[in-house]
């Protein structure tokens, strides 16, 4: 009985899904009709109408390339900008013999080795429909040459293409950054974040500094053009035209005559510079030294050229303020002299007697300081003056690791300032954590000693030291550094001010702030281990010396400078604000094996703070130099 | 033993189904050639991708119906939990998150969920045929609603496209009322402005686009123009193989994956179009064949809902590339470049094949 059911049940429900398999097939006929329509349509009656389009295809829409946006500095002077020049091109699928075709063209106007070169190589990554360019920057006298001789060569046109230009050439190159070719990486991350339709046309894309971070702003919007053109693919006449939107203005904080005395007293030196203003976070100096000149790379740069800046000793391509990372050496102090305060582990009259070097509890092992026999009896405000160790071992392990660590991170020191660039890293603040998950090993108080005086793992770069400068001028308050103040519509019409925010804050005593500060404007007065830098100031400076080892120097073993290579000396650093009691700008100076801070870092601070706050260039007439006649003669001390 | 073993290995084979199939693929490798621009090594790699996915085929026509029935259900859990999985974990590449790395390698869940969602939906009808309720249709309605929202929210709207079409023809197919068929349409129709606005800008665009494609002829109107320009520039008998100017000047973009279809339609014209529609045509009238003679339930829905989807393939590919549809990414099978798809869509054939050459043994048992 069930069987039966069953059974016709089966059947009633195959007679229903043939049922549907019948007005599913009816589906798939009608679709296909429709298809076939469509078909029919496109390909037989509206034919003529394609094979037209078709034939015109290769220049019906004509991208029409924005005005990339320009750089300026602080007072207007133009730091990036684009100019038109006269191109000679060749599409390779208009020509029959491309090799021929450049031959013949070297009759009339000079092609070298170089521009074939490159040729070859954007002809590889382009298609064969887009012209590439042979020569850039004709003259008028071979644009009008070659416009003579124009009907030999099929295929070949003149072009005007923009070319962006850095006027300053080599100046605050780690900054402003360069545009280069577009690549197949750009192209992905285009596609990406779906900006590859405003691409389209646009050759050059930027490729590091602000001319990478402020992409977006300074592109602008690529407008297009219907062109109807006649069987020699001449354009006839425009059908529509949507124009395209030139790309923003961005304005810099930075000054560019400040910019060109500091990296003219950086000399010979490696190195790096970064000045704020600690009220704001401005960004007033950026220097990376040496500099290479962007403009070589505008045009696509020669492999030559390449290998030298990539492969020389002096590492020129690397952004030392945001990549460069250091051991911040003794001027890591100030902070942490600022974190026994606030803990409450030094308040005055606190002193101690220093025999010139600390032990460890149970250890024989002697941390030593930089001076033979000690600096007797110092409290904190000397400790920071002479720049004392073995104060500072001591302090640095009654604090502890985590609460030293947790205090200055206020300050930004092991993690990124968020500057407005990319590929900004952020340095390393040691922990017992950190230590276990990069080593899987245990902390050791001995570590901890020596992260009192800026050793060990910590690392800074330098903007982050010049941020932290800044923080401490700005009475604990770490405003978020920025190097472009201000984004202008193209028309000027409209001026966008970039936002000043506060990135971090820590509340610090005032009586602290005063005794830190007392400290730091002793290292640039007679006995401070800067002593040289302040001298004839007009203003009060707050600074700290410090150096950093390349090479380790064994126990007992003595470092000499002169008797070293010179890439194992020490680096120098320094950082200061000033005027100490109203602060303006805070800086930190790096001289890679520049030995000495006081001696090395300290004079190049000293040029941009006289240049910031008096407004004073260096070897003007006025005569500003060491030799000032009232300065009284003061030797820096041999270290720290 | 070698000839026993291809004895055996012929045995679930559909020799129709497999000439076609060979002739697909045969044409496919060429358009390939000629829209790679004569690139030797896409072909090869297409030919590995083909030869792979035939074996995956060859695997499923020997797996018995039955089986399919016992792992219906886990393989579609499964799918649903690597589905979920790709939610959180899955990598992000061009812009959507598709893709799950198991450590081993990387898998792309949705594609498998195009036989998981209509098997296991094939499996729910079919346990349920005897007392088939209202009900059943809404709990039905949920087993594909998930899935798909899932893939829609990767996103990735031309996979979401199958995985829906595969489960409602499962659902058409066992007969699913004509009033709330009515009721369904109705309520999309209701449904579309809110969906409308949770689409994400890209895909609002493609859609916009459709209807006005000089909207944006750099951007996404490009692929339409271009891709018209191409098919109506082929006329009634085509350009030539390799002799398509649209195609090999490069105007075409993605023209050896969705868009391939332009590139035949350039090269072999009008003539050509309705060629490759026949040849369609066959694979799908021969899947339909095998659907009514299918012996239960189970495998009657799966092989209805396989070759359907089948067809949904070709008609929103060709829809796509000659301008009646939007621009989603459905390939067009045999043709497009990719193995991803490929395996799918031969998988679904082998097991075709096997639900018709199991046929005898499932009466017997």
């Amino acid at each position: 009985m069930r069987l039966r059911f069953e059974v016709k049940n089966h059947s009633l429900e195959q007679y229903r899904f043939t049922a549907r398999l019948t007005v599913a097939i009816g589906l798939v006929a009608f679709c296909f009709v429709f298809l076939l329509g469509r078909f029919l349509y496109l390909q037989v009656l509206k034919y003529d109408y394609f094979q037209t389009l078709a034939e015109n295809n290769r220049v019906s829409l004509v991208p029409i390339v924005p005005n990339r946006g320009l750089i300026l500095d602080r007072n207007g002077v133009t730091l990036a900008h684009n100019f038109f020049v006269y191109t000679l091109e060749i599409t390779p699928s208009k020509t029959d013999n491309v090799e021929d075709t450049i031959d013949k063209i070297s009759q009339f106007i000079e092609v070298s080795a170089e521009d074939r070169k490159r040729f070859k190589k954007l002809r590889a990554q382009g298609h064969s429909f887009e012209s590439v360019p042979i020569r850039t920057h004709l003259t008028e006298t071979e644009a009008a040459k070659f416009s003579v001789n124009r009907y030999q060569f099929p295929g070949v046109e003149i072009r005007s293409r923009l070319f962006r230009h850095y006027p300053l050439g080599n100046l605050g190159v780690h900054m402003i950054g360069y545009i280069g070719r577009i690549n197949e990486a750009d192209v992905k991350a285009l596609e990406t974040s779906e900006d590859i339709s405003n691409y389209k046309g646009s050759d050059h894309i930027g490729k590091g500094g602000i001319e990478q971070y402020y992409e977006r702003q300074l592109h602008g919007t690529t407008g297009f053009q219907q062109v109807e053109i006649d069987a020699d693919g001449q354009a006839v006449r425009v059908l529509s035209s949507t124009p395209p939107v030139p790309g923003d203005n961005l304005v810099l904080s930075i000054d560019s005559k400040m910019q060109e005395i500091a990296e003219t007293a950086f000399g010979n030196h490696r190195g790096a510079l970064v000045a704020i203003n600690p009220k704001n976070g401005e960004v007033l100096s950026y220097v990376s030294m040496p500099t290479f000149d962007p403009n070589l790379f505008v045009d696509g740069i020669d492999a030559d050229t390449w290998k030298t800046l990539n492969e020389s000793l002096d590492r020129p391509l690397i952004n030392r303020p945001i990549r460069g990372i250091y051991p911040p050496g003794s001027t890591f102090k100030p902070f942490v002299a600022m974190a026994g305060l606030q803990e409450g582990k030094r308040s005055p009259p606190f002193s101690i007697g220093d025999p010139g070097f600390y032990t460890l509890a149970g250890s024989s092992h002697q941390y030593r300081d930089w001076k033979p026999g000690g600096h007797g009896q110092v409290d904190i405000q000397k400790a920071i003056t002479v720049s004392c160790d073995t104060f500072f071992y001591g302090l640095a392990l009654e604090l502890g690791i985590d609460k030293l660590t947790g205090f200055v991170s206020h300050f930004g020191f092991g993690k990124k300032t968020g500057v407005d660039l990319t590929g900004e890293i952020g340095g390393l603040l040691p922990t017992p954590d950190w230590k276990w998950r990069r080593w899987k090993q245990r902390w050791f108080p001995g570590e901890t000693v020596i992260v009192g005086i800026g050793q060990g793992y910590t690392l800074v770069t330098p903007m982050q030291l010049a941020q932290a400068t800044a923080a401490l001028a700005n009475n604990g308050v770490a405003m978020r550094p920025h190097l472009v103040s201000a984004i202008q519509k193209h028309n000027g019409a409209e001026t966008h001010m970039m936002p000043i925010n506060k990135l971090d804050e820590v509340a610090l005593d005032p009586s602290n702030i005063e005794l830190v500060r007392a400290g730091m404007v002793a290292v640039t007065q007679p006995g401070g281990t800067a002593a040289s830098v302040g001298a004839g100031s007009s203003y009060a400076i707050a600074a700290k010396t410090g150096t950093a080892q390349v090479v380790g120097i064994k126990q007992g073993a003595k470092y000499n400078a002169g008797g070293m290579d010179e890439r194992h000396r020490d680096h120098a650093l320094f950082i200061a604000y000033a005027p100490a009691e109203d602060p303006k700008i805070a800086l930190a100076v790096i001289v890679e094996n520049g030995g000495h801070g006081g001696s090395a870092a300290g004079p190049i601070a000293r040029k941009v703070m006289d240049y910031y706050l008096l407004g004073k260039v260096p070897n003007a007439p006025s005569g500003e130099g060491s030799k000032t006649p009232e300065a009284p003669i003061v030797e820096d001390g041999p270290h720290d | 033993m070698i000839n026993e073993f291809l004895e055996r290995l012929k045995q679930h084979i559909d020799p129709f189904l497999m000439g076609c199939i060979s002739f697909a693929c045969i044409v496919g490798l060429f358009v390939l050639y000629s829209a790679s621009g004569g690139s030797i090594e896409r072909v090869f790699s297409q030919f590995l991708n083909i030869t792979a996915a035939l074996v995956i085929m060859a695997l499923a026509a020997h797996t018995s119906p039955h089986y399919l029935e016992r792992i219906a259900l886990p393989l579609f859990v499964v799918g649903l939990l690597l589905l979920i999985g790709v939610a959180l974990f899955g990598e992000i590449s061009h812009g959507a998150r598709r893709w799950l790395n198991l450590g081993v390698g990387r898998i792309q869940p949705s594609e498998l969920m195009k036989i998981a969602v209509p098997m296991m939906l094939a499996w729910y009808f079919s346990k349920r045929e005897q007392s088939l309720r209202w009900g059943d249709y809404a709990i039905a309605a949920l087993l594909l609603v998930v899935p798909v929202g899932l893939i829609m929210k990767q996103p990735d709207l031309g996979t979401a496209l199958i995985v829906t079409a595969a489960g409602f023809y499962v659902l058409f197919l066992a007969g699913l009322s004509w009033k709330i068929l009515a009721g369904g349409a109705l309520s999309i129709a209701v449904m579309a402005p809110i969906f409308w606005s949770l689409m994400h800008d890209y895909q609002r665009k493609r859609i916009e686009i459709l209807f006005d494609p000089y909207q944006d002829p750099l951007g996404a109107g490009y692929h339409t123009i271009q891709a018209s320009i191409a098919l109506g520039s082929g006329g009634f008998a085509g350009k030539g193989w390799m002799n398509g100017t649209q195609s090999q000047l490069d105007f075409l973009p993605e023209r050896t994956t969705d868009f391939i279809f332009a590139v035949f339609g350039e090269e072999f014209g009008f003539l050509g179009n309705a060629l490759l529609l026949v040849l369609f045509l066959l694979l799908i009238g021969r899947g339909l064949v095998i659907a009514s003679q299918a012996q239960n339930t189970f495998t009657r829905l799966l092989a209805g809902s396989i070759t359907l989807t089948f067809f949904t393939y070709v008609f929103v590919n060709m829809g796509m590339v000659s301008g009646i549809l939007p621009v989603v990414g459905v390939p067009l099978p045999f043709v497009s470049y990719g193995g991803t798809s490929l395996v799918t869509i031969l998988l679904g054939f082998g097991i075709l094949m096997s639900i018709h050459t199991h046929k005898t043994l499932m009466s017997t048992s």
